[in-house]
């Protein structure tokens, strides 16, 4: 049926009795829906249509045909009514909330005092919105990787002319005026400063720092590859220095790097050298080298949280340490023993599963050739490095964080669900003799870490005592008992699973290292 | 670093962090947590690829600093005002009795659709070169016709934007710089000229304003003396119009304008009346003029070397064209797309045909599409709200040089439209302008069949980027 209807002196806008119409047309049994206002084309069209010429004649210019063709009369009213009701609303304004901006551009003329950055957007993106920031005049964190080289050359000469922060490509954690940014810890505020192109090894000592009762001012990171690759050339490592060097609130000065070039660590050692503070520098995969003026030397993580802390207070930082954090009743030696008296025969290997990439490097550095040749995703001797990262062999180190893991899941720090399969698999093989974790806690990191590793290190203990052995789970967790996951309730849940929870990561090898020879003999331990 | 860099840094050390997070969520969310001011970004992967070298964007925006404040001035300070309406082979240096203009970049008879084709025939007709559809037919295809674009000549038009010699053009003139700009007047909605047809009622129409139309408008405007076209657009955005695809305020001023001296004008009674009603019946009459102000104000920031502002961008309904004020001279083109929008009653998008008309001129100056949000009403045509108005409005800003100090948005707080579309930073950010474009039947002759909004296609951008690097990087 058509049927056409006219309403006398009614006026709408042309767009929206469009919208109106279009939406009358998909109504159920309507095939035709106009609404529009009588002008001689309209009407023209219409009885092209098919309508009633003369029903349409009596509309004029200034009044509102309501044409419909409609398999009902139901559908016919109820079209009409859609048609007068729409036309009711149009009166009605609507609320929306605003939306957040889509670029940085515009974030800035909303938040004209924004001051940094923080980039985490894929990499083939994360260069060019750096720049943007840093023409914005922003100081810029990328946390993103797959950056280029030169891309990233680009962007921290672009960063130095302007005086900006710029940290990272592939930085995973800094510390700025006390607020976390990426993957960090709460830690207590001080007078120690860091420069680092490591996030674990960040965390790992601003966490130690706080359990020694230091604090930290600020933790710059400078990105994995600013002192490795000698094209970057250690650009915002000398940034950072400088801004700590000039800092007020900071009296120590902390460099971690994981394998800096070996020209890069000099120049870094120079610049340190003449400034006029103290300086610790812990360069992981270089030997520690003679103290020099104001520069000394650590070998572990945990020895460069101890300096740091040495050189603001009297005290012995290390038994600090050890008495917050250590619950055993008997000595580690002791613990060793007994620990390694209990494995079977069959047990021979080690194997770190690691969801900290510096912490593993840490690992692996300790042990590879002292408890012979140690297998790993982050081995440089290419007779070492593991054939496939998903297949445990020999002494095994592996960091879960590597590129090859985290392609299409989430970082094991976020979700520690793959690391806790993984142990469930090495866990399977009977060979399997000790099993070395780390635990990172603090923001952006799971919020229960240890009740999911829990799970899988109870079950692993049970397996190897079905099969007649005994399995030493040793661990150490990055954290504070300020952070959300609360270090101690974590330490608490990780020894109800029979972990033998460490001080420091260095703690957790030393012991696995002690088990081992206790197992194993030999050992140049 | 310098002790400018120190300082800096310093800064940043001594005060609270305000945060800009782009990327993953759960960032911003920590640091809200931790009542540190931050917003989130909306963030979209832009879908032009990254085909430069950051380096090198570095090295370009460096080049275009200057060149770009130089051309937007010129553009922001043009001053359209209209002087004159005459033929256009009287007025439009290089124009011939065998040389027909038409909107868009270059393009030869074979690929060019129904309405272009209809059109020519109709200026062909018209312009007494052949005396039925067929001969014209035959005559477009010999290559006895002289095929240009409009902004060859530094004219536009609109939807196929056929100008011949003897149609009357307007007249504008840039009391800036000088420079001066052509267009024909618009025929009205329907079975016109620029949608394709060219049947008897469309030459009798278009011999009516030639003869009877265009002396009147003529003589009025040499009364009034020049008509202010920058003034009447700037009031006419604070009455609901874009200037593109609303230009019923405008319309509306303009007559008001001549109004008394079209009627003291000696002719006859019927004359006056006629020309009266013709105005009437038309809501986009000022659409023609907004179109030869917004070309007269690109045009005085074409050729500034170095500079990477947008100076045209215009279709023909096969291919969209953009031209770049350092690469003077240089068409870069794409295919033109499909508009997304609402039909009139009886049409579906099956029946469209695709983006055409140099009226994007407008877009180009920061009008039309640009400043949607003194026009709300027109993005109904895709199912949106008034507030999204304003956002394709604001989102406008981030790939334009300069907000304008005269067309002015008042529902935002009087703040300037978005004006002069920089190259570098669209294809920075992946935001390609936004247009406001009515619909053509993809049939010649049909009419106008609906209204709704385009963008171009990214090949012009990508094109137009590679060029300007080969010439302008180190």
């Amino acid at each position: 049926m058509r049927v056409v209807r006219v309403e006398k002196d009614v006026y709408f806008d042309s767009v929206v009795l469009m919208r109106i119409s279009s939406e009358m047309a998909q109504l159920p049994g309507v095939s035709e829906g106009v609404i529009a206002p009588g002008t001689a084309m309209n009407k023209a069209v219409l009885t092209d249509r098919g309508f009633q010429a003369s029903e349409l004649a009596t509309a004029g210019a200034n009044d509102m045909i309501i044409a419909v063709e409609a398999a009902s009369q139901s559908a016919y009213e109820s079209a009409l009514a859609y048609a007068k009701q729409n036309l009711q609303e149009m009166n009605r304004g609507s609320e929306q909330p605003a939306t957040a901006p889509s670029t940085l551009r515009a974030a800035v003329r909303t938040q004209p005092d924004a001051n940094l950055a923080l980039i985490s957007v894929p990499g083939a993106f994360a260069a060019r919105e750096a720049a943007e920031a840093l023409e914005l005049g922003l100081h810029v964190m990328l946390f993103s990787d797959n950056v280029t080289v030169e891309d990233e050359v680009t962007l921290k000469r672009l960063a130095a002319s302007r005086g900006l922060l710029m940290m990272g490509p592939d930085c995973g954690t800094a510390i700025i005026n006390g607020t976390p940014l990426g993957f960090a810890n709460r830690v207590r505020r001080g007078v120690i400063g860091l420069v680092g192109a490591s996030g674990t090894g960040i965390q790992e000592v601003t966490c130690l720092i706080d359990a020694m009762g230091g604090g930290i001012s600020q933790a710059i990171g400078i990105g994995g590859r600013d002192m490795h690759d000698s094209t970057v050339g250690g650009l915002m490592a000398l940034q950072g220095i400088a801004a700590l060097e000039a800092d007020p609130k900071t009296d120590v000065l902390v460099i971690i790097a994981k394998s800096p070039h070996p020209d890069v660590a000099e120049m870094v050692i120079a610049t340190l050298i003449h400034a006029s503070k103290s300086a610790v520098v812990h360069f992981l995969g270089l030997p520690a080298q003679q103290d020099r003026d104001n520069v000394q030397f650590a070998s572990s993580l945990l020895e460069t949280a101890e300096l740091a802390v040495s050189c603001t207070q009297r005290g012995r930082a290390l038994d600090a340490v050890v008495q917050k954090r250590w619950h055993a009743t008997v000595d580690m030696s002791t613990l060793a023993r007994r620990e390694a008296s209990r494995m079977a025969p069959q047990q021979q290997f080690l194997c770190g599963l690691y969801t900290g990439g510096t912490l593993a490097q840490e690992a692996l550095l300790l042990l590879d050739d002292v408890m012979g040749p140690v297998y790993s995703n982050l081995q440089n001797k290419p007779n070492r490095q593991l054939v496939d990262p998903f297949q445990s062999h020999g002494h095994t180190v592996i960091d879960m964080g590597d590129d090859r893991f985290t392609l299409s899941k989430p970082h094991p720090i976020i979700d520690p669900a793959l690391r806790a399969t993984r142990v469930r698999q090495e866990g399977r093989d009977p060979a399997l003799g000790i099993l070395l974790l780390d635990l990172v806690l603090g923001y952006g990191a799971h919020e229960d870490p240890a009740g999911i590793t829990a799970a899988a290190i109870a079950e692993v203990r049970v397996q190897a005592e079905a099969r007649g052995g005994y399995l030493p789970v040793i661990a150490s967790i990055t954290g504070t008992d300020a952070d959300i996951q609360d270090r101690g309730v974590q330490q608490e849940k990780l020894e109800r699973a029979g972990c033998i929870v460490m001080p420091s990561n260095l703690h957790a090898v030393q012991m696995a290292l002690a088990i081992a020879q206790e197992a194993w003999g030999g050992g140049r331990i | 670093m310098t002790e400018a860099g120190a300082g800096r840094i310093s800064e940043l050390l001594q005060h609270e962090l305000s945060v800009i997070n782009v990327g993953l969520e759960g960032f911003a969310r920590v640091l809200a947590q931790e009542s540190v001011r931050v917003t989130h970004l909306a963030w979209k992967p832009p879908s032009m690829q990254a085909d430069l070298p950051l380096a090198t964007r570095m090295q370009l925006r460096q080049v275009t600093g200057a060149p770009n404040a130089e051309a937007i001035s010129r553009m922001v300070q043009s001053r359209p005002v209209l002087v004159d309406l005459q033929p256009a082979g009287e007025v439009i240096p290089g124009m011939q009795e065998h040389l027909i203009l038409h909107a868009g970049p270059p393009i030869t008879w074979d690929r060019m659709c129904g309405p272009l084709q209809g059109a020519i025939i109709g200026g062909i007709l018209f312009q007494g070169l052949a005396r039925t559809q067929h001969e014209a037919e035959e005559l477009a295809a010999s290559g006895q016709i002289d095929f240009a674009p409009n902004h060859h000549y530094a004219a536009v038009g609109p939807m196929a934007g056929v100008t011949t010699a003897n149609m009357p053009v307007w007249v504008v003139e840039n009391r800036r710089h000088g420079n001066r700009s052509f267009c024909t007047m618009n025929e009205g909605l329907g079975a016109v000229l620029r949608y394709g047809a060219f049947s008897q009622e469309v030459l009798e129409r278009l011999r009516w304003m030639a003869d009877e139309l265009a002396p009147l408008l003529r003589e009025a405007i040499g009364r009034y003396g020049e008509v202010d076209l920058k003034s009447l657009t700037t009031q006419a955005l604070a009455m609901g119009d874009e200037v593109h695809n609303r230009n019923k305020a405008a319309t509306s001023l303009f007559i008001r304008e001549l109004a008394a001296d079209i009627a003291a004008i000696e002719t006859s009674r019927e004359t006056t009346r006629q020309a009266f009603a013709f105005l009437r019946e038309n809501d986009h009459f000022f659409l023609n003029l907004s179109m030869a102000a917004a070309k007269c104000t690109a045009d005085a920031a074409r050729g500034i070397p170095g500079s990477s502002l947008i100076t045209c961008m215009a279709r023909n309904g096969t291919d969209f064209g953009i031209q770049v004020s350092g690469l003077e001279g240089r068409w870069f083109t794409g295919p033109a797309e499909r508009v997304d929008g609402l039909y009139l009653p009886g049409y579906s998008s099956a029946d469209a045909a695709l983006d055409m008309g140099d009226s994007v001129i407008t877009e180009t100056i920061g009008l039309g599409g640009f400043a949607m949000a003194a026009a709300p009403a027109i993005v109904q045509f895709v199912g949106g709200s008034a507030p999204d108005a304003v956002t394709y409005t604001e989102s406008m800003y981030d790939i334009t040089l300069a907000e304008n100090d005269v067309y002015q948005i008042p529902g935002l707080s009087f703040r300037g439209t978005p004006t002069g579309i920089d190259l570098l930073r669209v294809s920075d950010s992946g935001i390609l302008p936004i247009i406001n474009t009515g619909i053509a039947h993809k049939q010649a002759g049909v009419g106008m069949i609906g209204a709704g909004l385009v963008r171009p296609p990214w090949a012009c951008f990508r094109q137009a980027l590679e060029a300007f690097a080969v010439t302008y990087a180190r």
